[in-house]
């Protein structure tokens, strides 16, 4: 596993993701974390691993972690598909525009994220969109869940293969049910 | 108000006094001011004239940054480290670094337009005068360069008169440019301004090339039924010398078709163009052919189908030189912008040059003048094709199982891959005997070669995808209908009454370039679904290309299924990117023609019309150019919403509106003076989707707009949330936002909307006469 950008060009200055060595590292993050957000991009029914589409690990997560999800793009229709309701959707502009201002109130009007996860936006967008965070949210915390190393984000999962990226999710999930 | 240079020039002339000969006399410029409408506040404005105008935008939709790069390096200072609220050496912070980044862009954009102009306009007045009437559309068309008469004040009748507007035009760049340097502008939203205001000048750039060479060149003048032109490889008969134009510029393609004529070849050769000189091609000679979209470049020379390589600019692959050398098909630069290195032979005896490309002496050269690249290519292209016999560098089927076998498995080539391509899985399928993943990479691949660039053991990646989509690609016949220029004042007269009242539900403008996160067929679907639901549907460039490059159940292409005109249902092609400027001048036609709006230096008011009533949205689905953000930069300062595929997210700013905030949809009713929310319509300036479903979304609900009536707004909604509950599984969360009164509710749907209306606690307001201007306020009679 190796902590260089997943697409080559898509380097950081002098602040780049911590790596987050193994899923129980996240975990306890996300623990710590009041108030997280989980944004799932349009890559959730792309991305197949172990026979299964990626939105079904990512369903059984958020069930397990009660982190609340938004749904970019069309995301929405393939949640509801499944039976699970996301607690917004919009556009990943939108939801990156609204973490930048420090007014906004979140999700539920209670208060502003203080750690946004990304997971199966295409690579560039996510990158981008994580770039902007780092530059104009400093009181947010961000982390990726993909299996691509994402420099921009607070902390990211170095490259990975599929089957150790479902492997990673698996654990996230259980450590979850397990600590309820 | 227009000025006009005097020259006069005496023969010979008795007088008493003596004999006068060859007397030339130049006394600098007169007024004629013929126009009889006043001139508007605005003719003309500088860089800082609109810029509370710019401003209302920038307050409404802010931008939302994502720089892409943490770094300055512009200057010696640097490199700057900008991360996390650092400032640069300069003082520059990275949020006016992003800004002055976009400036940039749309700066270099509109200069390619304006010089783009600039060429064409110097090479028409050199060769039919300065007086040469403009011309683009007989009586149809009476306001025939709307964008310029906007922006400058300027009606244009000649194409002397173009170079005045030039002249303007590249003032204004230098000024943008200018901003840009070290230690100038330092405040975000003033480089954001100065961005828009290299979209205004881009915008009159396009008009002036494009009304230039419909009149000289005689191009369709706004023809709803211009010509079906035959497209994709597959229509290329291999048999003939095949000369390929690659570029926008359409003066040296001009020169190859004449002196085709002249010579009695005309069907004996084929001239095929990639890009928006294709575009143009047709628009001069409909048996030209188009090949397809820019990033066709490398698939077809690799193919072998060219025998001859004309460049002339702008998207040009700056390698292409040496693809071409690969294939022992001769180049020849046209165009003193990019000369690629090659020896000017201008002036050289045009069988000295031909005899030079032939025997491969040298692999290409540079001719500056259109009608010496007409013969030089003409000949050429006749003696090499037996010859090189379309001399090919894709590798066999069984050479691509074989190499594939030493791919390492190494990453790098999806790792450089700006669409992120399972590559490495293709070549070990390939490597095993199956080519099926392969082809599978045809339709996505955008040509770029990353991969190739990428690959330790220098696999020919590219070639191996386009060899394996073979089929596909000589199965490529399509019918694009080549572009009509503008629209006439006829249509818009017919169609104004309806679009401003929001009946029509919206035009659609699917313009800019390919590349595409998954290939053209996005650019089909959306144009089709929105032709289906009766919105006009625009497109230009690369991506009118991709919307004809597909074909419905009965065998008919975008431009078969349904007609050309500027009307509900129509789909029509204006041309190259140069006639990007006929969508905007049909926006402020419609403001002119219908809403007898002034338009002479009136920018603010007719923007402020458009933005308030004319639902139109811009969808670049695969934009990638500087050129297509001056494009854009253009219709956001007409306040026009622009959306961009997923790969648009690097331009690295949206513009985008607030819909939780209340308070930013105000406006004012100029019936009373009062401030009315009229809810986010249009909600965002310009955004990135990431999906076709999400841009379908998008497109029908940016078309609303605070004029639409009752009726108008009920089809609009109509269209929302269909397309929402159809790709999204459900009602739009938002729907209160945009129903005014309960006239607005779709009368099918009213049942289910009025609980959720009920549920919200959605209050009735009124439909004012909108506009931001307060000077626009009708005052009440005493």
């Amino acid at each position: 596993m190796s902590c260089e950008p997943w697409q080559c060009a898509e380097i950081a200055a002098t602040k780049k993701a911590n790596p987050i060595t193994k899923p129980e590292v996240a975990v306890a993050m996300i623990k710590k974390a009041a108030r997280p957000i989980l944004i799932v991009g349009s890559n959730a029914t792309q991305r197949w691993l172990e026979g299964k589409p990626l939105i079904d690990y990512i369903i059984d997560f958020a069930k397990a972690s009660k982190v609340p999800v938004v749904a970019t793009a069309h995301m929405v229709s393939e949640f509801l598909k499944r039976g699970y309701e996301p607690a917004a959707f919009m556009s990943a502009m939108d939801m990156g525009n609204r973490l930048v201002d420090p007014e906004w109130q979140g999700l539920d009007g209670k208060g502003h994220p203080d750690l946004a996860m990304f997971i199966a936006l295409p690579y560039y967008m996510e990158s981008l969109i994580l770039c902007g965070l780092k530059h104009f949210a400093p009181n947010l915390k961000t982390m990726t869940l993909d299996n691509l190393y994402h420099p921009h984000a607070s902390w990211s999962f170095p490259n990975a293969t599929l089957e150790e990226w479902a492997s990673n999710l698996k654990v996230m999930t259980q450590k979850f049910e397990g600590g309820q | 108000m227009t000025t006009k240079n005097v020259h006069m020039k005496i023969g010979e002339m008795k007088t008493a006094t003596g004999l006068v000969k060859n007397l030339e006399v130049s006394i600098g410029k007169i007024v004629d001011d013929s126009w009889e409408e006043p001139m508007g506040p605005t003719p003309m404005p500088s860089i800082s004239t609109l810029r509370d105008w710019d401003m209302k935008l920038l307050n409404k939709y802010k931008p939302f940054y994502m720089p892409d790069c943490d770094l300055c390096c512009l200057c010696t200072y640097g490199k700057c480290d900008l991360t996390a609220g650092k400032r640069g050496a300069c003082g520059l912070d990275i949020a006016a670094q992003s800004s002055r980044i976009v400036l940039i862009a749309c700066s270099i954009g509109a200069a390619t337009h304006t010089a783009h102009a600039r060429h064409v306009v110097d090479h028409l007045v050199e060769k039919y005068g300065r007086n040469y009437p403009l011309d683009v559309g007989g009586l149809n068309v009476k306001v025939e360069a709307p964008v310029t008469r906007l922006v400058t004040g300027i009606r244009p009748k000649t194409l002397g008169d173009l170079m005045e507007v030039l002249d303007y035009c590249e003032t204004q760049i230098t000024h943008c440019l200018s901003a840009a340097h070290t230690g100038q502008e330092g405040n975000n939203l003033d480089f954001e301004s100065k961005a828009f205001h290299a979209g205004r000048i881009d915008q009159v750039g396009m008009e002036v090339a494009d009304i230039a060479q419909i009149s000289a060149f005689d191009f369709p003048k706004a023809d709803p039924e211009a010509p079906l032109i035959e497209m994709g490889i597959g229509t290329v008969d291999t048999s003939k010398p095949v000369i390929m134009c690659i570029g926008h510029n359409v003066v040296p393609s001009v020169g190859i078709i004449d002196y085709m004529k002249e010579s009695k070849l005309d069907g004996k050769i084929e001239v095929v163009g990639l890009c928006c000189t294709a575009f143009d091609n047709t628009r001069y000679y409909d048996r030209a052919k188009i090949v397809g979209p820019i990033s066709w470049q490398l698939r077809f020379v690799r193919g072998g189908f060219a025998d001859v390589v004309v460049l002339d600019e702008q998207c040009i692959r700056t390698d292409i030189f040496s693809e071409a050398e690969r294939v022992k098909a001769p180049v020849i630069a046209a165009s003193e912008k990019n000369c690629m290195g090659f020896k000017n032979r201008t002036n050289d005896p045009a069988d000295e040059i031909v005899a030079d490309l032939v025997s491969g002496k040298v692999p290409g050269v540079l001719i500056l003048d259109p009608e010496k690249v007409g013969e030089v290519a003409v000949k050429v292209a006749t003696k090499i094709a037996p010859i090189r016999r379309k001399y090919r560098v894709l590798p066999e089927i069984d050479e691509i199982k074989t190499l594939a076998k030493t791919c390492r498995q190494c990453n790098m080539c999806q790792r450089s891959c700006p669409q992120d391509l399972p590559i490495p899985a293709a070549l070990k399928a390939a490597a095993e005997g199956n080519l099926g993943p392969l082809t599978d990479l045809y339709e996505e691949c955008i040509g770029c070669g990353r991969c190739e660039e990428a690959c330790p053991v220098k696999l020919q990646i590219h070639s191996f995808i386009v060899k394996a989509g073979e089929r596909c690609m000589l199965e490529e016949k399509n019918y694009c209908r080549s572009g009509r220029g503008a629209v006439q004042d006829t249509e818009i007269r017919n169609v104004g009454s309806p679009i401003v009242l929001g009946e029509i539900p919206g035009i659609l403008a699917v313009v800019g370039c390919a590349n595409y996160p998954h290939g053209g067929k996005d650019v089909y679907d959306i144009c089709r679904e929105f032709a289906l639901r009766r919105f006009i549907v625009v497109t230009s460039g690369c991506s009118a290309m991709s919307a004809g490059s597909y074909k419905n159940a009965e065998g008919k292409t975008l431009y078969e299924e349904f007609p050309g005109e500027f009307a509900a249902g129509g789909v029509l092609n204006v041309g190259s990117c140069v006639a990007n400027s006929h969508i905007a001048g049909a926006a402020i036609k419609v403001a002119n023609i219908f809403a007898k709006r002034p338009l002479r230096g009136n920018y603010e008011e007719i923007a402020d019309y458009i933005h308030n009533r004319v639902g139109a949205v811009g969808l670049a689905w695969g934009a990638y150019s500087q050129k297509a953000a001056s494009i854009a930069a253009g219709f956001w300062s007409l306040g026009v919403p622009v959306l961009v595929g997923p790969h648009g997210s690097k331009y690295r700013r949206m513009l985008l509106g607030r819909a939780d905030k209340p308070e930013n949809w105000e406006v004012y009713d100029a019936r009373t003076g009062e401030k009315v929310n009229v809810g986010p319509t249009p909600e965002h300036l310009f955004q990135t989707v990431e999906t076709p479903q999400e841009a379908m979304v998008a497109i029908a609900k940016l078309c609303m707009r605070p004029n639409d009536t009752w009726k108008g707004r009920s089809i609009k909604l109509s269209h929302y949330i269909d397309l929402h509950k159809r790709h999204y599984g459900c009602m739009p969360p938002d729907i209160h936002l945009f129903v005014r009164t309960l006239a607005d509710v779709p009368m099918t749907m009213k049942d289910e909307i009025v609980k959720i209306l009920e549920a919200k606690g959605w209050k009735e307001t009124v439909i004012p006469d909108p506009t931001l201007l307060p000077r626009m306020i009708r005052k009440k009679k005493e």
